[in-house]
């Protein structure tokens, strides 16, 4: 045990140092700035350096409060940064519990044919990495094209819909894109757990009389829940960090914009405020997590490692 | 999910056999609808990339004039795009930051998979949450320091802030990928006399190729999909294909040049698509290595 400690650390102190200097540092300078206040042009036409904030950054945010010009704070006007904070909010969580839900019951139902045995089912595999291997970018381009009024979409439907454009349907816009392109990847989580129920139970479950709801409501679902609990908090965050996606195919607008999108936005007119925004949401996302392995017993370290084997 | 495996010798009487069919044909129909969703966008990704411009919006399933010319289009610099520029500065940043993470992270995924020691699932927890952490949390700071350090429009400001994401990937891929594979031989060489280090490279890493491997491809296209970190920190000279594709520019500022956009992404695409459906097994094993077990 000793000995392995020894060569445990040495093997593990280059990715540790690695992760400590490429997440670790910016995230605790992010920390340390969002304390900070923006520097302001003065009456004089300089710079002045901001200084210790203290929480008043976050509460900028929280509050939706922009600086007077009178020298107090206000409440942010319409369109600025500042007023979008709880629509990107709302917008983040709309967006996440929507494609979640979608991909997770589109995945399952793709996940349970998969899981079949027929001739070709490679063939089916196979087109289901398709979409995933897509570069988001590539993906939001190609559904902007779609959804373009003159596109292909508008003319199969025989719809004029301004899909981009207007709110409802930028919104769905983007739903339809990212549940396109992500509930792949959940079908192969849940298949992944599918697979690890063995075909015994099932047939001892037929012989006993059991109805393929009864099956699949009493052995499926509670054999493949800690898998789809996994996929479910790993889709959950990926959700809330969305960003490629509404920033391409609608830059934002049309009530689309997500609170990554925000802090982007952000950056180049304040570090320090796009510092606590930046924290916000990272604390959410962490929150969000936490939860879920607290409540819903996603255990994703457990899962991954395999258990506590050894 | 069992109604298929029916054994053949078993007779069936006629009723039997067409329910077996019945629920075939189902199969068949819902695989279908699968395929199609999946693979429809992407054909019209492809088809639009051989239509010419004046027929961006037609219809047809099959481009009525096929044409070259959209890719001609898509590497030209005259409209300020950078395409080819771009495909280089991809590849490059992929590789290096794949090789790093590879690198450095073989080992960490040895240790963890191998080895019993203290904080293990501390370790374990510190890599998963990098792996889910949001990359706006990190732009922020790193836009200040490169921008102080004169890096933005430099490789390392983007190849540094991609190992965020993909090392801690490389590590629980790999992680997953040795605890299945026969460690028994390392003990065995063990007892013929090699030290543990010996046994790592002469048996294990043998063994341990086709997962480096995967994880190799599962990292390299994590780097090439970036979007978030390259369209903030680089520029004209390190943008990065999704980046260039992301903002194309045509002929005039209000048209979207759809039909080279489309060209652009079927060349980024189809490579890692074709890689993709080649090493389908593999890659299906290494994107759900860390899901279940």
């Amino acid at each position: 045990m000793k000995q392995q400690n020894r060569w445990a650390f040495w093997l593990l102190v280059p990715t540790l140092i690695l992760i400590a200097v490429v997440i670790g540092y910016p995230v605790i300078s992010a920390i340390v700035m969002s304390f900070q206040r923006d520097p302001v042009i003065g009456p004089d036409g300089f710079f002045t350096d901001g200084g210790f904030a203290g929480f008043q950054n976050y509460l900028a945010w929280f509050f939706q409060q922009c600086p007077a010009a009178s020298g107090g704070t206000q409440a942010c006007p319409a369109g600025t940064l500042g007023a979008q904070f709880w629509s990107a909010m709302g917008n983040t969580f709309f967006f996440t519990i929507v494609t979640v839900t979608l991909e997770t019951v589109i995945g399952f139902w793709m996940a349970v044919i998969m899981a079949r045995s027929f001739r070709g089912r490679g063939l089916l595999r196979a087109a289901v990495l398709v979409p995933w291997a897509i570069p988001t970018a590539v993906t939001a381009k190609l559904f902007f094209f779609m959804f373009a009024f003159d596109g292909v979409i508008n003319k199969t439907f025989g719809t004029a819909i301004l899909w981009t454009g207007s709110e409802w349907p930028a919104k769905f816009a983007i739903i339809i894109a990212d549940t396109w392109k992500t509930t792949p990847f959940m079908a192969l989580l849940i298949l992944a757990g599918l697979q690890m129920i063995p075909a015994e139970v099932y047939e001892a479950a037929k012989v006993d009389g059991a109805s393929a709801w009864q099956r699949f409501r009493m052995i499926t679902l509670p054999m493949v829940k800690p898998a789809l609990m996994v996929a479910i908090l790993f889709r959950t965050l990926d959700a809330l960090r969305m960003f490629d996606l509404p920033y391409i195919l609608t830059g934002g607008a049309n009530g689309t914009t997500t609170l990554s999108i925000l802090v982007v936005d952000q950056i180049r007119s304040g570090f320090n405020l796009a510092s606590a925004l930046s924290t916000i949401t990272f604390v959410v996302i962490f929150l969000v997590a936490f939860l879920f392995v607290r409540f819903l017993g996603a255990n994703a370290v457990q899962s991954a490692t395999g258990g506590k084997k050894k | 999910m069992s109604t298929v495996a029916t054994p053949a010798n078993v007779p069936l009487n006629p009723k039997a056999s067409r329910q077996v069919q019945w629920a075939q044909g189902r199969t068949y129909f819902q695989a279908l609808i699968i395929v199609l969703w999946c693979l429809a966008p992407f054909y019209w990704m492809v088809a639009t990339a051989f239509r010419p411009t004046s027929a961006t919006f037609e219809t047809t399933l099959w481009p009525t004039a096929p044409t070259w010319e959209n890719f001609v289009t898509a590497f030209s610099t005259e409209r300020g795009n950078h395409f080819g520029q771009a495909l280089f500065n991809s590849v490059l940043v992929g590789v290096v930051v794949t090789l790093i993470a590879l690198l450095v992270g073989v080992f960490a995924a040895y240790a963890l998979a191998r080895l019993n020691f203290r904080f293990k699932f501390v370790v374990l927890g510190i890599i998963l949450g990098a792996s889910m952490f949001p990359g706006v949390a990190l732009i922020t700071p790193l836009f200040e320091l490169f921008s102080t350090l004169g890096w933005i429009g430099q490789y390392q400001a983007l190849i540094i802030p991609n190992i965020s994401f993909v090392l801690p990937l490389t590590v629980y891929t790999l992680v997953s990928f040795f605890r299945e594979m026969p460690w028994e031989l390392e003990e065995a060489a063990r007892m013929d006399g090699c030290t543990q280090g010996q046994a790592f490279r002469k048996v294990i890493m043998p063994l341990a190729a086709p997962a480096v491997f995967t994880t190799a491809i599962l990292a390299f296209i994590a780097s090439w999909n970036e979007f978030l970190i390259a369209s903030q920190l680089s520029d004209q000279n390190t943008q990065t294909v999704t980046v260039a594709i992301a903002s194309f520019s045509g002929a005039l500022p209000q048209q979207e040049p759809y039909t080279a956009v489309m060209a652009a992404g079927t060349i980024v695409t189809v490579p890692l698509v074709i890689m993709v459906l080649v090493f389908q097994r593999k890659i299906v094993a290494g994107l759900t290595a860390g899901g279940v077990k």
